[in-house]
């Protein structure tokens, strides 16, 4: 391999590695030219609404920033209640398949994991309307006149128990199966010999996963909490159909007074909206697109200057 | 040049030059590409087809006499299952016509409308001055539109309390109950319209909708002309106050009064089902909404003045003291041109309107969706306005 005589051999074009070179590439520009289309249409349709006086598209607020505000805040709420929520589970689920569990039920548990996954919102959005609010009503009540003075459960408690609590429930029974299938392969193709090397120096299995499965997967469980969160930041139809929402920020937990999410919002006012309400509405989508951005970029810096560490490479 | 000893993955797996199983996929590709190629001709070709055929056979098949082709509405969502039982019995009749009714809400459908995107719109709204200003693209040009009341309904004020079937309620409670000001299920308020009745002491959750409605427009428009001095924020499609709980959609309000507790909403009579109703105080009397209460205020309504005369747009009298009358209701319009730039969008339009004004639609309007239907001497002025489309 050290000597080369002569000129170095050509390769042979072929029509079908033209074809699928030709045809890979056009796709990946395609995204990027879908992307960019995405953009500038909301920040064409949002413009006239950064400037417009907010009494026009029916917000009390004082310019589009006191509209806007207390939706973001809503919105990366609710997402953190459900991330909060979701993540212990899903790395217990995970572990639990990839590690504790005997093969054939690891298997099954996998599958239905990832049939949970397939379930459309609307559905779970029926549940959480249906089944669960009902159903937490009065643990609510009870929050309320026992740890009311916790800022969280302050009271009222909520009448019909639509309240973010409830969505963030739903929204983590959305996102368990997203971040627990991811986990679980990147827990998988953890080294044999690095777990068979904790253990050989005596750590319990409980031990062996903390020293060589989680490090190892570190930058893995990352991604995959950040997929999560993503789709909780822009799920739309559950927050639309159980949230009880209002346009003020409010921390609390148990009650009727929920801050609205942007998708939520956006679900619920743009049937009816006209004129410069539209605008208003595809303005408050690119915040969504802005915070998504965001965060997807502080999640690929934090995999990016981990997995030095991390035994992944 | 790479260390030795450190192959490339991708080697692992390529097979030894001169194996025959190189040819064989190599051809398997490229046979799938081919076949790939082939078949999205065809689709696409196919779709072309789908496409342009109704379009030929309307042309062809096109005369005077008949009405063909594909017409589409949008707008209001209250007028759903009308317009599907409508559009239902109206396709039976005339069975080359096609109708799509998209309920996305009465401003989308307005906004449809002049944009030519549809040829008639449902609202829960009439057309504001400034849009009626514009120009609307599916009609001849310098020409007026139409505007007809179709869906007339009561909104029904609906409560889910234990122990409580009979509620009495006027305007001034109604707004403090769903403003927020009144919380107790046994205040003064309500005890006192209620001298009957066994009040629990507990937290009234009132429901509203939490997207823009016409049934919240309404229901606002009622509390801020009869109680003005509680319900200080104008008629609204969004729910002005930041008191109670918000659910989405008419289903959604019924769904969290019929599962919470202690909770009272509004929505259409037609959606209340097995929930109490409460009866509203009208002059003297309490009445419970009923279709003809609804057709009775509407009927003796003044139009909105500085209309043309193809436009009813109506200014409901909330106020009346009339015990005949049930003044919470919803009117909605149908929208279309008093002449269309398409002569066939035009005898559609105009057999479609008749046919839903007239009494048959009505009460398959009011079997279908509980509406109430229009009263005769509103009916007749309806027939007069759709006779001029052209």
């Amino acid at each position: 391999m050290t000597t080369t005589a002569g000129p170095r051999p050509r390769a042979k074009v072929r029509l079908a590695d033209v074809l699928f070179s030709g045809t890979a590439r056009v796709a990946g520009i395609l995204i990027l030219v879908a992307l960019a289309a995405v953009a500038i249409f909301l920040l064409a349709q949002a413009l006239p609404a950064l400037v417009a006086d907010p009494a026009d598209y029916g917000s009390h607020a004082a310019n589009f920033l006191g509209y806007v505000l207390p939706l973001v805040f809503g919105t990366i709420w609710a997402a953190f209640l459900a991330v909060l929520i979701a993540f212990p589970i899903s790395m217990g689920i995970a572990l639990f398949i990839s590690h504790y569990a005997p093969r054939r039920l690891a298997q099954g548990l996998g599958y239905i994991i990832d049939l949970l996954a397939a379930v459309p919102s609307v559905v779970f959005g029926l549940w959480g309307v249906q089944v669960l609010a009902p159903a937490v009503k009065p643990l609510y009540a009870w929050l309320a006149d026992h740890l009311g003075w916790i800022f969280l459960f302050a009271p009222p408690a909520s009448g019909t128990g639509r309240t973010v609590l409830t969505v963030a429930v739903v929204l983590a029974v959305m996102i368990i199966p997203i971040i627990t299938s991811i986990s679980r392969e990147i827990f998988l193709q953890t080294p044999v010999l690095h777990q068979e090397a904790a253990l050989a120096l005596g750590a319990t299995r409980w031990e062996m996963i903390r020293m060589a499965v989680l490090p190892f997967g570190r930058s893995g469980i990352v991604s995959a909490t950040m997929l999560g969160l993503g789709r909780a930041l822009g799920e739309t139809l559950v927050v639309a159909m159980v949230l009880s929402p209002k346009d003020f920020i409010s921390f609390v937990l148990t009650s009727s007074n929920n801050t609205a999410t942007i998708a939520g919002n956006i679900a619920l006012n743009f049937p009816e909206a006209s004129g410069i309400g539209v605008n208003a509405l595809i303005a408050t989508g690119l915040v969504l697109f802005v915070i998504t951005l965001a965060i997807n970029s502080v999640a690929r810096y934090v995999v990016n200057r981990r997995k030095a560490f991390s035994g992944a490479n | 040049m790479k260390p030795a000893g450190q192959h490339r993955p991708a080697d692992a797996f390529r097979l030894p030059k001169g194996n025959p199983l190189n040819t064989v996929l190599t051809a398997k590709r490229f046979g799938a590409l081919a076949a790939l190629a082939v078949a999205s001709t065809f689709v696409l070709s196919a779709c072309a087809a789908n496409e342009e055929a109704p379009a030929d056979n309307g042309g062809a098949s096109n005369s005077a006499s008949a009405l063909s082709g594909d017409f589409a509405g949008s707008g209001s969502s209250a007028q759903k299952a009308a317009q599907e039982a409508w559009i239902a019995s109206f396709q039976t009749a005339n069975p080359d016509v096609t109708i799509t009714y998209d309920p996305a809400g009465s401003g989308a459908g307005r906004a449809n409308f002049i944009s030519g995107a549809v040829q008639f719109a449902g609202s829960d709204s009439y057309l504001s001055d400034k849009e009626l200003q514009g120009t609307f693209a599916a009609c001849t040009p310098d020409t007026d539109v139409f505007e007809v009341p179709d869906y007339i309904s009561p909104i029904a004020v609906v409560f889910n309390v234990d122990g409580v079937d009979d509620l009495n309620l006027d305007a001034a409670t109604i707004a403090g109950i769903f403003k927020g000001t009144i919380t107790k299920w046994n205040d003064k308020a309500i005890a006192a319209l209620n001298p009957d009745a066994d009040l629990p002491d507990a937290t009234i959750t009132s429901v509203h909708r939490s997207d823009d409605s016409g049934t919240t427009k309404n229901f606002t428009d009622y509390l801020h002309q009869t109680a003005p001095d509680v319900w200080d924020a104008d008629a609204a499609d969004t729910f002005p106050y930041d008191a109670g709980d918000g659910a989405q959609g008419t289903a959604g309000v019924i769904d969290a009064v019929t599962n919470g507790t202690n909770t009272i909403g509004y929505a259409d009579f037609s959606a209340a089902g097995d929930l109490s109703i409460a009866s509203v105080k009208v002059g003297d009397e309490f009445v419970a909404p009923s279709a003809d209460g609804a057709a009775a205020v509407v009927e003796e309504s003044d139009p909105v003045a500085g209309r043309t005369d193809s436009d009813l747009a109506i200014a409901i009298n909330r106020t009346t003291t009339d015990p005949s009358h049930y003044p919470l209701v919803l009117v909605s319009y149908l929208i279309g041109c008093d002449s269309y730039a398409d002569a066939k969008a035009g005898a559609f339009v105009k057999a479609y309107a008749q046919y839903i004004t007239s009494a048959d639609g009505q009460s398959t309007a009011a079997s279908a969706a509980g509406s109430a239907p229009l009263s005769d001497v509103l009916a007749g002025k309806v027939a007069t306005v759709l006779d001029g489309i052209k």
